[in-house]
């Protein structure tokens, strides 16, 4: 269990105010023109050698993302975009961050921009958090007034600015070249890659997107030095993170914990245990709805971290646990998922615009058994045709669900396509 | 679900209020110069609160002369983004959060309570009420939730959920946030580490 | 060039193409429907899917190869089992929500989605649910929807917003649930609106005049020349019988790309409305039919009663280079010297690198800067305007515009109507000087509004001098420019088919009209000209349609429309080009150098003109540059030469209803309900 001492988000829950002053007890803002004033090859330095994967789902090397940026000044503008859309289904972290720990972000976003040469910053809030957006507005107002954001911010001579800007309802929205739509005014729609953001991104300059919490980790790692963010988790899958923990548990919450923390841990000491007890769970999706589901067995031992997930055909995603247990219709469960995805599908692409809908239509039938049984193979075949073949990730996410439930539970499909049958034909 | 379109009845005019006007040029501002479309999606925002929650389309036409950009983009993306309606809805705007970890903790039970004391999904009643179902809220560890105009009410059942209308149409003050009395996503049961 | 190895093949392409170009280019086929030469990479149907392999390896999914460019050595698979699946997943998507009515669609047999079907498709579909339906949307008089067939390849909305610079088609909602639509249903504006129909690779949005009236498989294609404007577009006839039954657009990079305005493609109904078959004989005021025979000996008697000077001929703006000619050689031959092509009254005159398109339309990709003086492009050549509207996307790009304030799809500095002020821009003293000083390769386009009258020529010698004062004209950059409006104009200026020394201009001739000077005139499908009080004078009209020429004659010849006929035109950028007879002459009608050589015939003139080659070669001998078939006629540097002071000279509107500029589109039905959509040619609906 993470000691306290090694939390990052120390005021997670907003036990404490958010605002500037209560952040300064806390440490946030104590040495950031040091920490600027190792260059940017000293803060990514320091970053690479952190082992900081990317918090927002895919789990790229933050450092290496970020030197991806051009190394000379290219008379564009080159920015950083907080991607703050948080709605994978089950994530709900960037939120706390948002409204408990806005300093945290915000100083992280200078540190970000200052390593990258970036001189704008735009944060962008999903359109629901309207409260969260309102705190971070006036914590961003206070760290302007200080000089921490803006001309010569924290005199460090750089003048880097921040603005918040908000999306209306898109899940879309969160991947990160849709996020750059949105952000140029237009539909949420994903681009073609390449070019990549790096290249050619916000308003075709230069830029970067990271996810919220990846950037408000930056300012404690490089104080408290890489060594001790390394020394936490596991090889390649470093440091603390932030899990929410949904669905069938005693106590549903946020809690940061190591890296590579046994599932079941997790679960049993921060949420209570599985209502029931763990021989009453069923399944857990490990990593925000978009990753497959893993049974009970698999549950049983694995850790949560990307390499240990990903071994058992699973992913860390945004860390976010939904756990389901005995009563939970598992399908249903699936299919609502699947209805999620079909809603928030942008439409520009054949497979997922297409493909998204008819793969909740099969999965409600299942839900509801009236699919016959060599169906099961249909919808595998189906999600096969999705997969791999979109514009977006958002096709992948849309077909791993499904993939999941089938891989674990084809026999409890079977079942309940077959019990439904019987009591057709009893009925008649 | 369909393609959202157009209420059939409009009202005839349209107009921002004077502090719309300088919150949608100071958003203009924080983009740079010739990139106002930028601020299409605030100011469409600014614009369904002014209209009462609902986009009508002078609304729509104000926003493309505003920000220089054609209509039919405007239209666009006014269709899209899930949060713009373009039909009235109630006064106190329900959304219940369907998706998987609140329907895992009860969801239909929220829906329910809105069914049985609010009307049909999508309907306005007369004390000008109204509840749709939406996607992840993005407050899945307090779940379910819902999102009554701008704030989220959570940790909700059949029967805070009822009473929460029941306090809404009396007109009655209502607590934000967590119903079961949690400060935010902190486990009911706190478990430290203080070695 | 770079080497890339497709399907284990080994090829070399240009540099920069994208996969799906170098494919074709090696004759490779992928299959696409988003995917369009022209239009901006969307990438969004995916039905292009490829397997390419780089050093790093097997690309780790399927790639699109209409969005990634070919690199050295390159890999690239179309043909492996998972492109297979590929293709088929993208298919069975497509068809799952495509109501797949063949048989009573449009599109039928030029589908691209039927086509890719029968390669891709399976046989059976998997989908048990209820297929998607979308309600119609009602985008005006030519475009008629169909919207459940849509694929969203989202080509519409990007010709939309890319080639026509009107942004009025898009994709509103979003999933599933996106639909293709103008903004509120509401008809498109676009002077190239229709070649969306062509762009759609489904039968979603189809031909509305066309709309089941033939199958593809049943017409006759004849490759031809367009005459609604002096662009000179290349178009393919589509006759079913002896009737036209619709008008496409062929390829043709340097002239019209792959886009012809709505006024070509529309306006074949006018081709069998209002037609003239018989020779008609005013008589008591009333026109009677009569024969060819009596035809021309009336008017025999006509021409061999009026003096040399007394007749007068004015050629029309559709008339081929054969037929002006056959006339001129009539003219000639009787003695007379007032011949005259600028129906408008324009004053162009000389050489002719003072009234072509110098720079070609090509030149306006090369430029890096434009001025417009008395001419509004969108309306007089629409083609030429998506040419500048491409251009001025550009960063850096400015257009100013002297002249008439106009509506154009792009933004441009208005430098006022007062033909004056191209003095303050001669003498460097207009706020516009600076920018066209920082101008390379900047292009000046003259429209025939800012030519017309007394001092038309002065003020074209006051254009010559102004480009000569900027980078318009320098030893390798033409950028000079007259644009023309009249398909017939430029070939009729390069026969020389103009008032000779001591001959009237349109101005006298009209003039000599109603005074009586001039007792014969001869129009050949002249249109324009208004003879308000002719008074005595005999007016021959020959021409196709019962227009405002016929209605002001005497006598009524009628011969072939252009596509009956063969004929060259040049275009206004000196382009000859041949156009082909497709059906045939209607009624008792014949062509114009037939009727020509019968006059000379009856009149024992001293020529002759035994047949249409022997014509063409003499006009090949004649003027030997016209040989040059489909190439552009060289004009060289305009020299200055001194004008006059400008005195009470205006600019005018040289087409004032885009929708009826000849006597083919007035007739035509269809553009005229277009006309009524708008008004008075103003593109709003
Ligand atoms: C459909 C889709 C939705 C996404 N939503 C989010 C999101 O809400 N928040 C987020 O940080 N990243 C989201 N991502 C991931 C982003 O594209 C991007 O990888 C991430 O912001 C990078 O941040 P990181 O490198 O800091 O992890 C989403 C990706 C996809 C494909
Ligand atoms: S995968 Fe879906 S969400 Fe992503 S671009 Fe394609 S249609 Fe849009
Ligand atoms: S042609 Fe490449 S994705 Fe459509």
């Amino acid at each position: 269990m993470l000691k306290e001492k090694d939390k990052i988000f120390t005021n997670l829950y907003g036990f404490e105010s958010f605002t500037l002053a209560s952040a300064k007890k806390r440490g946030d803002w104590s040495t950031t023109k040091e920490i600027i004033d190792k260059g940017r090859d000293g803060i990514i330095g320091e970053l690479t050698k952190s082992g900081l994967r990317g918090r927002g789902g895919a789990g790229f090397p933050t450092a290496t993302k970020w030197s991806f940026m051009p190394k000379e000044p290219t008379g564009k503008t080159h920015y950083l975009v907080v991607n703050a859309d948080e709605s994978e289904p089950g994530t709900c972290k960037d939120r706390d961050i948002i409204r408990h720990e806005p300093h945290k972000l915000l100083e992280g976003c200078i540190i970000a921009c200052a390593a990258m040469g970036a001189q704008v910053c735009y944060i962008y809030v999903r359109g629901e958090f309207y409260n969260e957006r309102i705190i971070l507005q006036s914590a961003l107002e206070e760290a302007y007034e200080e000089g921490l954001v803006g001309k010569n911010a924290c005199g460090s001579g750089l003048d880097i600015e921040i603005f918040i800007h908000h999306g209306a309802g898109a899940y879309i929205c969160g991947e990160e070249t849709a996020l750059l739509e949105s952000l140029e005014g237009k539909k949420g729609m994903p681009r073609l890659k390449p070019p990549f953001p790096a290249t050619s991104g916000l308003y075709g300059c230069p830029t970067t997107v990271n996810n919220v919490e990846s950037i408000a980790v930056v300012p404690t790692i490089l104080r408290r030095g890489p060594d001790w963010f390394s020394s936490l988790g596991r090889e390649r899958n470093a440091g603390t993170k932030i899990f929410c923990i949904s669905g069938h548990v005693n106590n549903p919450c946020n809690v940061e914990e190591e890296m590579g923390i046994p599932l079941k841990d997790l679960i049993e000491k921060h949420a209570g245990g599985v209502i029931g007890g763990w021989d009453n769970l069923l399944a857990v999706i490990p990593g925000g709805s978009s990753v497959p589901m893993i049974p009970k067995e698999i549950c049983d031992d694995v850790l949560m971290d990307f390499d240990s997930l990903q071994a058992v055909n699973s992913g860390l995603g945004t860390a976010a646990v939904i756990v389901m247990d005995k009563s939970t219709d598992l399908i249903k469960a699936i299919s609502r998922i699947s209805y999620f995805y079909k809603h928030e599908s942008c439409g520009q692409c054949t497979p997922c615009r297409e493909g998204t809908s008819w793969l909740w239509e099969m999965m409600e039938k299942m839900a509801n058994g009236e699919a016959r049984v060599d169906e099961i193979d249909t919808l595998l075949g189906l999600t096969k045709r999705i997969e791999g073949h979109c514009i977006c990730a958002l096709g992948d996410a849309a077909a791993w669900p499904v993939q999941g439930l089938i891989r674990h539970f084809r026999g409890y499909m079977e079942d309940r396509l077959n019990e439904t049958k019987k009591n057709i034909v009893a009925g008649r | 679900m369909t393609v959202k379109r157009l209420d059939i009845n409009q009202p005839k005019s349209f107009e921002f209020s004077n502090e719309d006007l300088t919150l949608i040029n100071d958003t203009i501002q924080n983009y740079p110069e010739n990139r106002k479309q930028s601020a299409v999606v605030p100011s469409l925002y600014i614009a369904q609160k002014r209209a009462g929650g609902w986009l009508p389309e002078q609304a729509i036409l104000k926003v493309a002369e505003m920000l220089d950009m054609p209509k039919i983009r405007v239209l666009e993306i006014a269709s899209f983004y899930s949060m713009f309606n373009l039909t009235p809805t109630g006064h106190h705007f329900i959304q219940v959060c369907g998706t998987t970890p609140c329907w895992l903790r009860g969801s239909d039970q929220i829906k329910k309570a809105c069914n049985d004391l609010v009307g049909k999904e999508g309907e306005v009643s007369e004390d000008s009420v109204s509840w749709l179902e939406v996607e992840c809220l993005g407050a899945c560890v307090n779940a379910p939730a819902v999102q009554i105009n701008e704030d989220y009410y959570e940790d909700l059942n059949y029967e805070s959920m009822t009473a929460l209308i029941k306090k809404i149409k009396g007109k009655k003050d209502i607590k934000v946030g967590s119903q079961v009395g949690r400060v935010s996503s902190e486990p009911k049961k706190m478990e430290k580490n203080n070695a | 060039m770079t080497k890339i190895v497709i399907d284990g093949e080994n090829f070399e392409v240009e540099d920069g193409l994208s996969v799906i170009q170098a494919c074709e280019e090696s004759g490779v086929e992928i299959p696409r429907f988003c995917y369009h030469e022209r239009l901006s990479v969307a990438g969004n149907c995916r039905m292009c899917l490829v397997d390419v392999e780089d050093a790093r390896g097997m690309s780790p999914k399927p790639v699109a190869s209409c969005a990634i460019p070919v690199s050295e050595g390159l890999i690239i698979h179309t043909k492996t089992e998972r492109v297979k699946n590929a293709r088929e997943g993208i298919m069975e998507f497509l068809l799952i929500n495509h109501p797949l009515d063949c048989p009573i669609c449009d599109q039928g047999g030029e589908c691209d989605l039927q086509d890719q079907s029968v390669a891709y498709g399976h046989g059976a579909s998997r989908y048990e649910q209820d297929k998607r339906s979308v309600e119609n949307k009602d985008m005006g008089p030519f475009i008629k929807t169909e919207m459940t067939r849509c694929i969203h390849c989202t080509r519409c909305v990007r010709f939309s917003t890319e080639v026509t610079g009107i942004n009025e088609i898009g994709a509103i909602g979003r999933g599933r649930d996106m639909e293709i639509t103008t903004y509120l249903n509401k008809a498109v504006t676009s002077e190239l609106s229709g070649n969306v129909i062509d762009l759609c690779p489904v039968g979603a949005l189809t031909s509305k005049p066309y709309a089941f009236s033939a199958r593809p498989w049943e017409l006759k294609q004849i490759e031809s020349i367009d005459v609604m404007d002096a662009v000179g577009s290349n178009i393919r006839i589509d006759t079913k019988g002896n009737k036209v039954m619709r008008v496409l657009p062929r390829i043709n990079e340097d002239v019209n790309e792959e886009w012809i305005s709505d006024k070509t493609r529309f306006f074949w109904d006018g081709l069998s409305l209002q037609r003239i078959d018989k020779p008609y004989l005013k008589e008591n005021g009333k026109f009677k039919k009569v024969s060819w025979e009596k035809a021309i000996s009336v008017l025999s008697e006509k021409l061999k009663d009026s003096k040399p000077n007394e007749i007068a001929s004015i050629s029309g703006d559709l008339s081929s280079i054969e037929s002006i000619y056959s006339l001129k050689k009539l003219m000639n031959s009787l003695g007379s010297q007032n011949t005259e092509c600028r129906q408008d009254g324009s004053r162009i005159s000389g050489s002719r690198e003072r009234w072509l398109f110098n720079s070609k339309f090509s030149g306006i990709d090369d430029s890096d800067g434009c001025l417009l003086i008395g001419t509004n492009p969108r309306f007089e050549a629409a083609l030429i305007n998506s040419r500048i509207l491409r251009k001025s996307k550009e960063s850096n790009y400015s257009i100013g515009l002297l002249g008439k304030e106009n509506e154009l799809n792009y933004g441009y500095d208005f430098l006022g109507d007062d033909p004056n002020t191209i003095k303050d821009i001669i003498n460097g003293s207009h706020p516009f000087c600076s920018k066209l000083e920082s101008m390379k390769k900047p292009i000046m386009i003259v429209g025939q509004g800012a030519l017309v009258g007394n001092h038309g020529e002065d003020f074209l010698n006051l254009s010559i001098k102004l480009a000569n004062k900027y980078n318009f004209l320098s030893s390798d950059w033409n950028g000079f420019n007259v644009l023309h409006s009249a398909a017939a104009r430029p070939g009729a200026m390069e026969i020389g088919f103009l008032p000779g020394p001591e001959g009237k201009n349109l101005d006298q001739i009209i003039e000599g009209c109603n005074s009586g000077s001039i007792s014969t005139l001869f129009l050949l499908g002249a249109d324009e000209v208004c003879l308000s009080d002719k008074s005595d004078c005999f007016v021959i009209y020959q021409g196709h349609h019962g227009d405002n020429g016929a209605h002001q004659a005497d006598l009524i010849l009628p011969s072939p429309s252009f596509n009956e006929q063969n004929g060259l035109y040049m275009n206004t950028e000196g382009r000859v080009q041949e156009s082909v007879r497709a059906t045939f002459p209607l009624g008792e009608a014949l062509e114009d150098w037939k009727i020509i050589s019968m006059i000379a015939e009856k009149m024992k003139l001293d020529f002759k003109i035994n047949n249409f080659d022997e014509l063409r070669e003499e006009i090949f001998t004649l003027f030997p540059d016209l040989l040059e078939i489909d190439n552009c006629i060289e004009g060289g540097n305009p020299k200055e030469l001194m004008a006059e002071e400008i005195k009470e000279h205006i600019f005018y509107n040289s087409v004032e209803n885009f929708w009826l500029t000849n006597s083919i589109a007035r007739s035509s039905k269809i553009l005229c309900d277009r006309n009524e959509f708008s008004s008075n040619g103003v593109f709003k609906i």
